[in-house]
């Protein structure tokens, strides 16, 4: 018997086991007529606000729902459930990120009804939930004015995974000394061709121009039904 | 600081492979992209406590990393970046987003003993 060190090849994917699950799901949301939203960002970007916002928007004319991921509290779930839309907390305890799995077990007897958009708020962070894919349609990164400018160049992965960038409290913008044209150009350099939509949540501004635009990629996406 | 939950998803991985074949594992080897979104120092020390008290409990972790390889559609071919902060290509200077490699998390060897 050789005791000789082998190499012995292998391709195995580290995340396989999350990606078929977001797969699965993926297919399941399409079937369904369910556009799917993901937000990430930093803590205290904004996301919540800026969901609880857009839920109140849509909900009288779509049915909506949210599943929101927080490492301890139901703070964020609670503040979701004034929109009056049906809102899940997916407590994370110590985990930085949401995984497919605990989407698919959040999901599992949870609503009946037809469901045009669902939105997933991530665990505040901007290194970790990239590399989870969820199944989502579209991922939404947020980063608040009052953060700066830099935000993309710092987390260049997580601008790269996601589709849209959002910047977020633009009523704060001049308080601040927010320089947008450099935050766009950082947002370029790191995913170029990247959407960029800016929006106050708390004043209302942009928040059509998003609404416009989220509807665009739901028709565009044929999950129209 | 998710590392040690993918640490110990190589290490079920590898386990499996282990089981599978009759072999003792001696060392993991992986491909890491830049834009995998997971740091080597942080995976590297996460790697020995997901293995302890496992069978895999002693073996090394071998990263290999994968810089990021973009396509560039006015040279019409592959670059590769210099910098994860600048998204276009080092030759002709266009923006371009496509990422060829760069994306990587995959165990591609297993060194073992019989």
């Amino acid at each position: 018997m050789s005791t000789e060190p082998r190499l012995l090849e292998v391709r195995k994917n580290v995340l396989k086991q999350n990606d078929m699950v977001a797969r699965a799901l993926r297919q399941r949301f399409r079937d369904a007529g369910t556009f799917v939203v993901s937000l990430v960002s930093s803590p205290g970007a904004g996301k919540t606000t800026f969901l609880e916002k857009t839920l109140t928007l849509l909900r009288p004319n779509h049915n909506v729902a949210a599943l929101v991921g927080d490492l301890a509290t139901d703070n964020d779930a609670a503040r979701l459930a004034r929109s009056q839309a049906p809102v899940k907390q997916i407590t994370t305890g110590t985990l930085c990120h949401l995984e497919a799995a605990m989407v698919q077990n959040a999901l599992e007897g949870w609503l009946t009804g037809k469901l045009d958009f669902l939105f997933i708020e991530n665990v505040g962070n901007l290194v970790c939930p990239s590399s989870y894919d969820l199944g989502e349609d579209l991922r939404l990164v947020l980063m608040s004015t009052t953060e700066g400018e830099d935000k993309p160049l710092k987390y260049p992965t997580i601008f790269n995974s996601s589709d849209v960038a959002v910047i977020t409290k633009i009523d704060l913008a001049d308080a601040v000394e927010f320089d947008e044209a450099t935050a766009r150009a950082n947002i370029q350099a790191v995913r170029p061709g990247m959407d960029v939509l800016k929006i106050s949540a708390k004043s209302g501004a942009g928040m059509e121009e998003w609404l416009r635009f989220l509807a665009a990629r739901q028709l565009r996406q044929g999950t129209t039904a | 600081m998710h590392e040690l939950s993918i640490a110990m998803s190589i290490v079920d991985m590898a386990q499996e492979e282990a089981q599978q074949r009759g072999v003792h594992i001696t060392a993991v080897h992986l491909s890491l992209g830049l834009l995998s979104g997971v740091v080597k120092d942080a995976l590297l020390s996460s790697y020995d406590m997901a293995c302890d008290g496992t069978p895999l409990a002693g073996s090394r972790l071998v990263i290999n990393e994968v810089p990021v390889e973009v396509y560039c559609p006015s040279c019409r071919a592959p670059r590769t970046l210099s910098s994860v902060q600048w998204f276009c290509c080092p030759d002709c200077g266009t923006a371009t987003s496509e990422v060829i490699h760069g994306k990587e998390l995959e165990v591609t060897a297993l060194e073992v003993e019989a």
